[in-house]
């Protein structure tokens, strides 16, 4: 993001703030909304009705479908903390069946040189591949490939694209 | 398959003033660089068909109008309309303040032969400053039109003209829900364009063989990278490097026989390598377990430059092409990347993020000093000219990738649009061997 721009989204930040402290009082209050046109209140007097001891889940690592893509940061080949999950499932998935065969798809984002993003992408299927082989994949089973910033998911250049086109993605071919 | 032909046309001229400092650029357009007036007259002609195969004053015309040098009058200015020296009246020509004259004319020598003559002259000396008659024939004309304007713009200027080299790219295209990738070999003004390979999978990186007869590039057909070298003229390839993992960055030795080339293996740890294209045998060069990538030969074979990211960030080092230590080269901000020497071995071009853009620089091997040339912020592939002048490169409009070229100095930008695709990656290629 440009600076220009990020100044420009600070600046609707501030504003939206000055907005919510409305210094001319709704006309027509809705009487059915507590608190609604009121700008002192919200965490007062809320209702706690309902409110139990609740229950503990389990975690079942292989319920649900599976993703077979994973993101990345900015300048990160870090698996992120809530990504590990999903490849701990690839790893199960491939250690319990020796046939499979997943290739890796490393991607970068646009900016800067397109070799270098290369390497960037190939950092990111090789962070994944290291998670998968130390859960109990074989070597055999994967292979690398990074396509640097040439495949995009997203074809726009700001930031919201380029949060989709650093990714991973698991192509099983087997 | 032949493709939409993209009309490179220059749609902007602009000018750049530029140090080192970005801060300072200051873009001024039609500005600070004087075009000189010169005057192509419409060439004679004699031969069996009305007019000429080939308008050749009008091509030597526009050559010297896109160097951005010169400013060519139109015909309805000229006052006389000579087709040799002995015709020339050169009072008519100083009168207008026209610096030089360009005469010529076509002569039919039988069914698809022609002769091709011109002379230029400097007016107020009243003399001929180059004059040359050449053979062609229908195919050839534009070649010779183009190479009488490189002798034209190199007795003008001093430097070698470039209207004779020609330009691959890369060009994307988007078919169904991916895309079609092509590589584009095109005379430099856009003319004759060729689609060299095409791929529903990516290809990049293209590089020219000092010969200009064969492209290195990459190719991920199957999904997997692989670096080609392919003839241009039979459009035979030979797959040269398919190692597991990572094949990029190819690009030529000085005197053909080698690629540099980038190698990934199983763990993906990226390292410049030589392969002889002859033995098939492969050398490693580095070993660092950082990104080494992006390997570009120095013109006299010593040395190969590339992008490291070994101290952090991507900076450029070189390295002996025997092997041996690297030594960094770049110090200047954070992200230097995509090393390419100029033949003439003095600069080097790179892509420089200049706080948060990413934009083309150059950088005098002797004083150190980085200019930044181009005004983008997703700029990229710089490419020389043969001439060490001028390089082209990739810049972003309007969503698609287009083309531009920058004098050395900055001084001179033009953009050439590109129509429906999107076009990256310009390597201009070597001067032709006539």
């Amino acid at each position: 993001m440009s600076y220009l721009k990020l100044f420009a989204v600070l600046l609707g930040v501030v504003a939206l703030a000055a907005c919510s402290q409305p210094t001319i009082p709704d006309p027509e209050p809705s009487s059915s909304a507590p608190g609604a046109g009121d700008p002192a209140g919200g965490f007062g007097d809320y209702d706690e009705g309902g409110l139990g001891d609740g229950e503990p889940i389990d975690y079942d690592p292989s319920a649900g479908e599976l993703p077979s893509i994973i993101y990345f940061d900015f300048d990160s080949s870090e698996v992120r903390p809530g990504d590990t999950d999903i490849v701990t499932r690839h790893a199960m998935q491939l250690a319990n069946n020796p046939g499979a065969r997943v290739r890796l798809e490393g991607h970068a984002d646009e900016r800067g040189s397109r070799e270098y993003n290369i390497g960037l992408g190939e950092r990111r299927s090789q962070a994944v591949r290291r998670l998968l082989l130390i859960q109990g994949a074989g070597t055999a089973q994967i292979s690398t490939v990074s396509f640097g910033e040439e495949r995009p998911q997203s074809d726009g250049s700001d930031e919201a694209s380029y949060a989709l086109n650093r990714r991973v993605e698991f192509k099983y071919t087997n | 398959m032949p493709v939409k032909k993209l009309a490179l046309a220059m749609i902007a001229v602009s000018c750049l003033l530029a140090t080192a400092r970005a801060d300072v650029v200051i873009d001024i357009i039609n500005g600070e660089v004087r075009r000189t007036p010169v005057a192509v007259v419409p060439f004679g002609w004699r031969g069996a068909a009305a007019e000429m195969p080939l308008d050749v004053a009008e091509v030597i015309g526009a050559d010297l109008y896109r160097s951005g040098r010169f400013d060519p009058k139109p015909e309805s200015d000229m006052l006389q309309k000579p087709t040799s020296g002995e015709d020339i009246d050169f009072d008519d020509w100083t009168i207008l303040g026209i610096e030089a004259v360009v005469v010529g004319s076509v002569e039919q020598t039988g069914d698809n032969a022609y002769t091709v003559q011109f002379q230029l002259f400097d007016p107020y000396r009243q003399a001929q400053l180059v004059g040359y008659r050449m053979p062609a024939s229908r195919g050839t004309m534009r070649r010779v039109a183009h190479r009488a304007a490189d002798m034209i713009y190199e007795k003008l200027t001093g430097i070698k003209g470039v209207f004779s080299t020609q330009v691959a790219y890369v060009a994307a295209r988007k078919q169904g829900a991916g895309s079609l990738y092509q590589l584009v070999v095109a005379d430099y003004d856009g003319e004759n364009e060729h689609v060299i390979v095409e791929s529903t999978d990516p290809i990049m990186s293209p590089a020219w063989s000092p010969d200009s007869r064969r492209l290195a590039y990459v190719s991920f057909e199957g999904s997997r990278s692989s670096i080609y070298v392919q003839q241009l003229r039979t459009g035979n390839r030979l797959r040269v490097s398919s190692e597991p993992g990572i094949n990029g960055a190819p690009s030529f030795s000085p005197d053909g026989r080698k690629l540099v080339l980038t190698l990934g293996g199983v763990d993906g740890n990226l390292d410049i390598h030589t392969l002889d294209l002859t033995s098939r045998e492969k050398t490693r060069l580095t070993t660092h377990r950082a990104i080494d990538t992006e390997g570009s030969w120095s013109p006299d074979g010593r040395h190969i430059y590339f992008t490291s990211d070994r101290a952090g960030g991507p900076q450029i080092y070189r390295i002996s092409a025997e092997g041996g230590t690297p030594e960094r080269v770049t110090f200047e901000g954070s992200y230097n990347a995509r090393p390419r020497l100029s033949p003439d071995g003095d600069k080097l071009a790179l892509l420089h993020n200049d706080r948060g853009n990413f934009r083309i620089g150059i950088m005098d091997l002797e004083r150190k000093d980085l200019l930044i040339l181009s005004t983008g912020r997703q700029d990229e592939s710089p490419s020389f000219a043969p001439n060490s002048d001028i390089l082209i490169y990739a810049t972003r409009a309007g969503g698609n990738g287009v083309l531009e070229t920058v004098s050395a100095d900055g001084l001179i930008r033009q953009r050439r649009s590109s129509g429906q695709a999107d076009v990256r990656e310009p390597v201009w290629s070597p001067f032709p061997r006539y």
